[in-house]
């Protein structure tokens, strides 16, 4: 593989986990500040739950980056194989997953979930083999 | 965590993963589409097993984000990374699909990081006071 097509083929895969994280982690975002679903669901029924949900500016932006990564996927798919694509964006998805929520959410990423990230990471690479 | 928290868990998992294979069982019955032609999408929606499969992954969003207003980011994706195993093992065992070694290896490691993860706590105490956060 040339280094433009290498560069172009790498450049679509980080696409994917840039715009994959930048979902999760306002989707995440926006969770924590709406409350346990559980209760809002107990107190204000299920059409409430999904109004406190949907009328959640920053659940609206994780779900439109939702979208570009799940386009960006289709994309990157058309061009690239899935055996490379699928694995690669998905196990670097589970790392960038937890420097974001600990950079963003401020979740306590502790050496554990470092440790089960990069085993997930690992796993999901073996996977596709 | 509660036993009824662990089951919204274990919705997420079984919803993703089952609803993925539904819709490779019915994208199969639909048959190869042309980038040319993306409307013929549409004649996937009469497959049963597609709208099977897009109701259950419905079902996933839905329990993925209860999960996440009571849980951290990094505890949920970890604990639910069992749909993979799920995914393989339906695909072997129903699709007929070959699973590699490299594959059983995989599937070892994720099952590893799972039963890590499940001992951990679900959710990051702040003090509300500072804003830092208590271990």
């Amino acid at each position: 593989m040339h280094a433009a097509s290498q560069l172009a083929t790498w450049s679509m895969i980080l696409a994917i986990v840039f715009t994959a994280t930048a979902g999760d982690v306002l989707t995440a975002g926006a969770m924590r500040r709406i409350g346990d679903l559980d209760e809002i669901r107990a107190r204000s029924g299920f059409i409430g739950a999904v109004k406190a949900v949907t009328g959640n500016a920053l659940f609206l932006t994780g779900v439109l980056f939702m979208a570009i990564s799940f386009f960006s996927l289709l994309f990157a798919l058309s061009r690239l194989d899935v055996s490379l694509v699928a694995p690669a964006s998905a196990s670097l998805t589970f790392v960038s997953n937890a420097l974001a929520a600990k950079f963003f959410l401020r979740e306590n990423v502790d050496r554990r979930r470092w440790f089960v990230a990069i085993l997930v990471c690992c796993g999901v690479a073996l996977l596709a083999r | 965590m509660t036993l009824r928290r662990w089951l919204v868990l274990v919705a997420v998992t079984l919803t993703a993963s089952v609803g993925d294979t539904f819709l490779a069982v019915g994208m199969r019955q639909v048959g190869p589409i042309s980038l040319h032609h993306p409307l013929s999408l549409i004649a996937a929606l009469k497959v049963p097993w597609v709208v099977a499969g897009i109701l259950l992954l419905i079902g996933f969003f839905a329990s993925y984000l209860t999960a996440l207003s009571w849980a951290d980011l990094t505890f949920v994706l970890p604990a639910t990374s069992l749909g993979y195993v799920i995914v393989a093992l339906l695909a072997k065992f129903w699709l007929h699909e070959y699973i590699s070694p490299w594959r059983w290896s995989g599937i070892a490691f994720i099952a590893l990081a799972v039963s890590f993860i499940a001992r951990g706590p679900s959710l990051t105490q702040h003090d509300p006071r500072s804003d830092t956060v208590v271990s």
